[in-house]
């Protein structure tokens, strides 16, 4: 089960944003991609929602082709995370969150929404902002509270995430899904301070090893992606320069190539026998 | 406790407010039906209401109920429906155009309306040709309603681009599609005999003296449309974080926009179809709900139904009292009082940098 991306290519006014790209993204995996501003990053996240239809090849989700699925039926199987949205009607944080309970509005029990828009609220650390008016939010509470909205939605209608709050007679009125799912972040650290940052990618990490989601995120901090990846497709130009294991794509001679910035490992004293911090060395003169 | 979606349905404060607009629209109705240039008693119009429906054995005295039957009820009846309509149809296109200024007097739809309906008093005759007498009552009601969902469509086609129409370019359309419409209007009040004016100045104003057999059919199509659009207050929330992320959450966003727009224009159409053009209850009512529900469209949608239906009862009474022996035409009235209202929420927003 993956959602997954065959030979595509993506055309707005007669430009190539996206040529020939083929990925997949497993249920269970935690995939990165990276690439210089324009390479096609959001593109491709955009392709793979369902949002734009593309010029050639399929985009598939559990089998299913996206093109011809009910937009429901997507969204009961995967959530995103946007970069921002402009909404200014004020609606408390807490409802914002709930919002990403909809998909479920017909088969889920108030009491489990519930259950799970609080889980989300103290794991996106919003607890102090949930009756707070959204539009009077910074950049990085935002993002925040989207990450717990797609949380809520990718949590579903699975119940492994109450464990430890579960009422014994709270009746889930439909069965758990089969469907593998997939959660989508775009660029979800960019407003982020450091620590939020982490715990954001601990987050997704969690989903991925716990609940089997597949989690695609777009990053730009290269030890942020070998910690926390799995793997990396790492694009350019709308091309796919190079896709594979976290160990195999991330060297330096091919991020210096396609980020035109030369860029090291240097070993990292601290860590395990053989692990290495990427930096990148400021243009000289 | 402040709505959460989906979560509070035992009685919140929301919910306390839907009650109490209701209870609101019922004093104003009940005000209204005793308000006017032959005054009668409040005790009188709730003794009448009472046997009317069966519940007390004496009517009251001849006259009074006269007045209350033939004129005031079906007065305040379409009052109701009219108000219910334009409340419900601003509070949706505020809701689809993102923007807490959108109201289909401002984007236009009003004024096409008032435009195909002056066209067919003044024009009509070499317009329908022969057809014209056969089309009699029905062709300027008919005309207003063609009117509101032509530029309904006009504005949708011209904001449509990749697929996709973009709110804000849409808004921007609605306004030059109401300078057309209003210039439109101007040319044939310029063309017009002493007798069409007389009549043009009732679509221009507003009026709810009723206009004829196509009144019917027309609030019937208000009652329905305003169901239909009472219906999509959980898919609007979704709309109202963006489109794309309604689409994220399950929304077929064009879907939705196509039809909210297409009922919204049949709910307008065949208002100022009924009554001519009354502004600002479809900005004004939806606003003073939000102050009080907050933004959630499962709540604001209803309320502003009956929040529309006060006001414009409300206004009516005031329009038919205040310059005794004569009555001002209702749009007057609403626009006295909306127009520095909007003025203000400008401000408001002006103040909070969200324009």
């Amino acid at each position: 089960m993956s959602l997954t991306a065959h030979n595509i290519s993506f055309l707005a006014r007669g430009r190539y944003l996206l040529r020939d790209i083929s990925v997949s993204l497993v249920a269970g995996e935690v995939l990165a991609v990276l690439g210089p501003n324009g390479a096609g990053k959001s593109t491709l996240l955009k392709v793979l929602a369902g949002e734009h239809g593309v010029a050639h090849g399929t985009v598939t989700q559990n089998g299913r082709d996206v093109s011809k699925q009910p937009a429901l039926t997507l969204a009961q199987e995967r959530a995103v995370m946007p970069q921002a949205t402009s909404m200014t009607f004020p609606f408390a944080v807490r409802d914002v969150v709930a919002l990403g309970r909809s998909p479920f509005r017909k088969i889920s029990t108030r009491k489990h929404d519930q259950t799970l828009v609080e889980r989300a609220i103290a794991l996106a650390d919003i607890g102090h902002l949930a009756d707070r008016a959204y539009p009077a939010l910074s950049g990085g509470e935002k993002q925040r509270v989207h990450l717990a909205r797609a949380l809520v939605q990718v949590w579903g209608m699975d119940d492994s995430n109450l464990s430890e709050t579960a009422p014994t007679n709270d009746k889930i009125l439909a069965p758990k899904s089969d469907q593998a799912r997939f959660m989508l972040l775009d660029e979800p650290t960019s407003g982020l301070d450091v620590a939020h940052q982490h715990a954001l990618l601990s987050v997704a990490r969690r989903e991925a090893r716990q609940n089997g989601v597949g989690v695609l995120m777009i990053l730009h901090d290269f030890n942020q992606v070998t910690a926390y990846a799995d793997r990396v497709a790492v694009l350019q130009g709308g091309e796919m320069v190079a896709q594979g294991a976290v160990g195999d794509v991330m060297t330096p001679d091919l991020l210096s190539t396609v980020f035109k910035s030369p860029i090291r490992a240097i070993p990292d004293p601290d860590g395990p026998e053989g692990a290495a911090v990427l930096v990148s060395q400021a243009a000289s003169g | 406790m402040v709505a959460s979606p989906w979560m509070h349905i035992p009685i919140n404060r929301s919910v306390m407010v839907l009650m109490f607009l209701a209870v609101g629209l019922l004093v104003v109705t009940v005000i209204s039906l005793g308000t006017g240039g032959a005054p009668i008693d409040l005790g009188d119009v709730i003794h009448h209401i009472l046997h009317r429906m069966g519940l007390m054995g004496t009517g009251i005295e001849a006259f009074d109920a006269r007045v209350l039957d033939h004129l005031r009820l079906p007065r305040i009846l379409r009052a109701i429906i009219i108000g219910a309509g334009l409340g419900l149809a601003g509070a949706v296109m505020q809701s689809l155009f993102r923007n807490p200024i959108a109201d289909p007097g401002i984007i236009g739809v009003s004024a096409s309306a008032a435009f195909g309906a002056v066209a067919m008093i003044v024009a009509g005759h070499i317009i329908l040709g022969s057809y014209y007498p056969v089309v009699g009552p029905y062709g300027v009601p008919v005309a207003a309603f063609a009117g509101a969902v032509l530029a309904t469509g006009v504005i949708r086609v011209l904001s449509r681009q990749d697929g996709h129409t973009d709110a804000a370019i849409m808004l921007l359309i609605g306004v030059a599609i109401n300078a057309i419409a209003f210039a439109g209007v101007g040319v044939f009040t310029y063309m017009a005999d002493d007798a069409q004016l007389r009549s043009l100045t009732f679509w221009q104003m507003g009026a709810l003296s009723g206009n004829g057999p196509a009144d019917g059919p027309a609030l019937l199509i208000i009652a329905v449309g305003a169901g239909y659009l009472v219906s999509l207050g959980t898919s609007l929330n979704l709309f109202l974080l963006g489109e794309a992320e309604a689409r994220h959450l399950g929304i077929e966003v064009e879907r939705l926009k196509r039809r909210a727009t297409v009922v919204t224009a049949l709910v307008v159409g065949a208002a100022v179809a009924v009554s001519g053009i009354i502004g600002f209850v479809g900005l004004v009512a939806p606003h003073l709900v939000r102050l009080v529900t907050g933004p959630d469209n499962r709540y604001v949608l209803p309320a502003s139904a009956i929040c529309g239906a006060a006001i414009l009862t409300g206004a009516d009474a005031v329009a038919r009292i205040i310059v005794l022996p004569a009555e001002l035409p209702i749009g007057l009235v609403t626009g006295i009082v909306g127009g520095p209202f909007f003025l203000g929420l400008l401000m408001r927003e002006k103040k909070r940098r969200r324009i």
